[in-house]
């Protein structure tokens, strides 16, 4: 990016009407940089003509100290990279480790973590939307969906005691029992979520502003999204039928039936209409999810004492934000290696300079609520 | 010296210390109506600590803002950047000098008075454009650039609207467009609705207001031209802000809500209409009494009480003109006093929608307003103006009834409206040809 644009009003170019170029320095603290993302934006006027991401304000060395830390210890840990998709991040973890050892969770333990998982896509695309809106001015969805996440937050609660940072499961499976009324707090939450769905499209899919600010805004085309590596929402709003859900089913999704929306433009707009849409999906997947839970042990054949055999292993599930990978080396000791976690929020944050030429300022706060990061990901 | 020489000096002054003294408290309790406001529309409760409900909230913002340091940037203008904020809540407050407050209360009826305000709230513009060029930011740089470019813009739509009652009314004083309205019974919103909505939608974009706030676009300039501001400085530009909030709902009032006019003022049927100031006052007053029992602490307990009997006396002396023999002295001050409610309520109700509208709209991109502004709303005034003055010729020259020319104008109006709207959809995407591809048609999600 260094060629594109050197920061610090050094190469200040001059503009057609003989006016100077600004350079706006967009965060860390920003009201819509969701966190510490800075962005130096190069400007002709409102214009953007160049723009470069500085992370790393909350790099904490998440990958050094998985290595020394047992697998199970470090688990925890990477709850605190995407936090608004704690569980999300668990499941990857666990399925990844239990991959390096070649066990497998039993199917019961598989048919909850599928719940959970989904419970917390839902809640993450909640934030989002919440967000996202308020980044484009709309004040009030962001309460009715922490409503809803609210209710989510309960079930986790319930569940395992934690509401953000869960470590809701185990390696080989899970620790906890499902409690008693796990089926009917999903059942009741999925049976009045359809409605509240509805609610927040009523509030801006067809309203005018909210149109005129997200159609043809951000447009992400499907061969750049490729090339770039986008996952996840971004990259099916592009019209690419990706989900790894579908793809290479992991946990109890080759179970389920359901279906992946798909954009057409991969603008902001599709981005919106393919989460909505998502979050629809999510939730019949939880009901169908409930309908039969299989009995039988929730922890599969793992000891006290975790060693895998040397070798390596790379994995990934389809997180909320996109394709979130691990790669774990091990070298036979109660410690692993090496571990590279492929974040999707920063490989999508990749994608934010090509996207953002050429719009105004108020547009590249729309298009960083579109690309739903989060920078306890991005910086790991 | 005649006392009754002296009189009509006195008077105005007095009013203006009044509303002087009063406006930054009201200006407060706006903000916590908005706040309460906002709260429910979002499933929550709003400030709840200060007093009961909130009710001290205001006040104790006062004080943190008075008590905050004043921070002035080392690379500021010091004396614009000082300078600043005066103008703009000075600016603010002479406006509603000439604004009638019930047909007494009034600072100043000014011959030229709705030409005087609309000059004077355009001065506002040059406190927030100094304040951020003074501030040496970008981000307030760029708030005070659009609020230069926005402001003109709807500044034109806002007078073509203002003209349109001036026509109506025949005078541009404010006092005469009330008395105007209160005549013929018939509040201009119903002869001249576009209008108002015209005026309407421009004074949102005037004040500031989301879906019009590109000045300050929490999400985009972080706080705009006030960025750099905080402390009393900044609460001065909120005080403008919402002073100005005030100064528009009562021209809209004034021009098209019938002033201090009372809905069906000139229908005897509705008399027991009259009524209903107290009686809403009584309610206000039973709710506080009946929420006091439930404060959790003594003070608050008070308070609540003490909020209440403030509401009971408001309603006495409302009910006093109507409970009085018709001709005694005190049933003169009715016009006085009921004018000053209905008036007050009518401002109250047009902020209201100011805050509604805030709460449900994403706001619109710098570019889309402006647009907004010269393609749509400059034109459809333009049309409003001109129809309104067929339908003045129409009645006055040709002698067709009101009922025939006004609705048919108003007609007319719609369709150039509707005309307007139509060919403006033409143009949204002014980035697409850069950006690339085919994103024209409709996109729906293949589920």
């Amino acid at each position: 990016m260094a060629d594109r644009y050197s920061g610090g009003g050094v190469n200040v170019e001059t503009t057609v009407l003989g006016a100077d170029e600004i350079i706006l320095n967009m965060g860390p603290q920003h009201p819509s940089t969701h966190g510490v993302l800075r962005v130096k934006l190069r400007l002709d006027g409102e214009k953007v003509v160049g723009s470069e991401c500085v992370i790393g304000y909350l790099h904490r060395g998440v990958e050094k100290i998985a290595e020394h830390r047992s697998y199970q210890q470090f688990a925890p840990y990477v709850d605190r990279m995407d936090y608004v998709a704690a569980v999300s991040n668990g499941l990857g973890y666990c399925e990844t480790v239990e991959k390096l050892m070649q066990v497998e969770a039993p199917p019961r333990a598989r048919v909850i973590r599928t719940i959970l998982t989904e419970l917390q896509r839902i809640a993450s695309h909640l934030f989002w939307l919440g967000t996202h809106a308020l980044d484009i001015g709309a004040l009030t969805p962001l309460f009715y969906c922490l409503r809803e996440r609210e209710e989510i937050l309960k079930i986790f609660e319930k569940y395992c005691g934690a509401r953000l940072t869960t470590h809701a499961f185990r390696i080989g499976g899970l620790q906890y029992e499902a409690y008693d009324e796990l089926e009917k707090d999903v059942e009741r939450f999925c049976k009045g979520f359809d409605k509240r769905v509805d609610e927040y499209e009523s509030l801006l899919t067809e309203n005018r502003i909210w149109v005129g600010r997200t159609k043809g805004i951000g447009i992400l085309t499907a061969e750049a999204a490729i090339a770039m590596g986008v996952t996840g929402p971004v990259l099916r709003a592009s019209g690419v039928q990706w989900d790894i859900r579908k793809a290479m089913p992991y946990a109890a999704y080759d179970q389920y039936e359901f279906s992946i929306p798909t954009g057409k433009n991969g603008d902001t707009y599709d981005r919106y209409l393919v989460r909505m849409e998502e979050m629809r999906q999510s939730r019949k997947i939880c009901l169908q999810g409930i309908e039969n839970i299989p009995a039988g042990p929730i922890l599969g054949k793992v000891g006290k004492v975790l060693k895998p055999p040397p070798g390596e292993v790379y994995h990934s599930i389809e997180a909320p934000k996109g394709e979130l990978g691990y790669y774990i080396v091990s070298d036979g000791t109660t410690q692993p290696y090496r571990v590279r976690i492929r974040p999707p929020s920063l490989i999508n944050l990749e994608a934010l300079d090509q996207m953002i030429r050429g719009h105004l300022v108020a547009d590249v706060v729309a298009i960083i609520g579109t690309l739903d990061i989060v920078l306890g990901e991005v910086d790991r | 010296m005649n006392l009754n020489a002296i009189i009509p000096y006195i008077l105005p002054v007095l009013f203006a210390l009044v509303i002087v003294a009063l406006l930054p408290l009201v200006a407060g309790y706006i903000v916590l109506v908005e706040r309460k406001v906002m709260a429910d529309m979002q499933v929550r409760l709003g400030p709840m600590r200060v007093g009961p409900h909130g009710l001290l909230q205001p006040i104790a913002d006062a004080v943190k803002l008075l008590l905050k340091e004043d921070i002035i940037p080392e690379s500021a203008d010091k004396l614009v950047f000082w300078g600043a904020p005066l103008i703009s809540v000075t600016a603010a407050m002479l406006a509603l000098a000439a604004l009638p407050i019930g047909p007494f209360f009034q600072i100043a009826d000014l011959n030229i008075g709705l030409l005087y305000i609309l000059g004077i709230s355009s001065l506002g513009i040059f406190g927030i454009v100094l304040g951020g060029w003074a501030s040496n930011s970008h981000y307030s740089l760029m708030g005070a650039l659009r609020s230069a470019a926005q402001l003109v813009s709807y500044e034109t739509s806002a007078g073509m609207a203002v003209v349109g009652a001036l026509l109506l009314a025949g005078t541009l004083s404010t006092r005469g467009i009330v008395q105007e309205q209160s005549d013929t019974g018939w509040w201009f919103i119903f002869v001249a609705p576009v209008g108002f909505f015209i005026y309407l939608v421009a004074s949102i974009a005037e004040t500031n207001r989301a879906p019009f706030d590109m000045p300050e676009a929490e999400s985009e300039l972080v706080a705009g031209y006030m960025t750099e501001y905080s402390g009393f400085r900044w609460a001065l530009y909120f005080l403008a802000e919402y002073t100005n909030m005030v100064v528009v709902a009562s021209i809209a009032t004034t021009l098209f809500l019938g002033g201090w006019m009372r809905p069906f003022g000139n229908t005897r049927a509705f008399n027991f209409l009259d009524y209903l100031p107290p009686l809403l006052m009584f309610l206000v007053a039973g709710y506080c009494f009946r929420r006091t029992p439930k404060q959790p602490v003594q003070v608050q307990k008070m308070f609540m009480a003490a909020v209440g009997l403030l509401c009971i006396v408001v309603a006495l002396v409302l009910i006093m003109p109507l409970a009085v023999p018709r001709d005694s002295y005190l049933a003169t001050s009715k016009p006085g006093i009921h004018g000053a409610f209905w008036f007050l309520f009518k401002v109250a109700a047009y902020i209201y929608v100011f805050m509604w509208l805030r709460f449900t709209f994403p706001r619109y991109r710098f570019d889309q307003l402006m647009r907004l502004g010269w393609q749509f709303l400059v034109p459809l005034s333009i049309v409003n103006v001109m129809m309104i003055g067929l339908a003045l010729a129409l009645h006055r020259q040709f002698g067709w009834p009101n009922w025939i020319s006004f609705p048919l104008c108003i007609v007319l109006t719609l369709v150039a409206g509707g005309f307007l709207l139509a060919t403006g959809e033409k143009h949204e995407h002014p980035f697409v040809g850069e950006v690339g591809e085919g994103q024209e048609e409709e996109t729906p999600v293949h589920a």
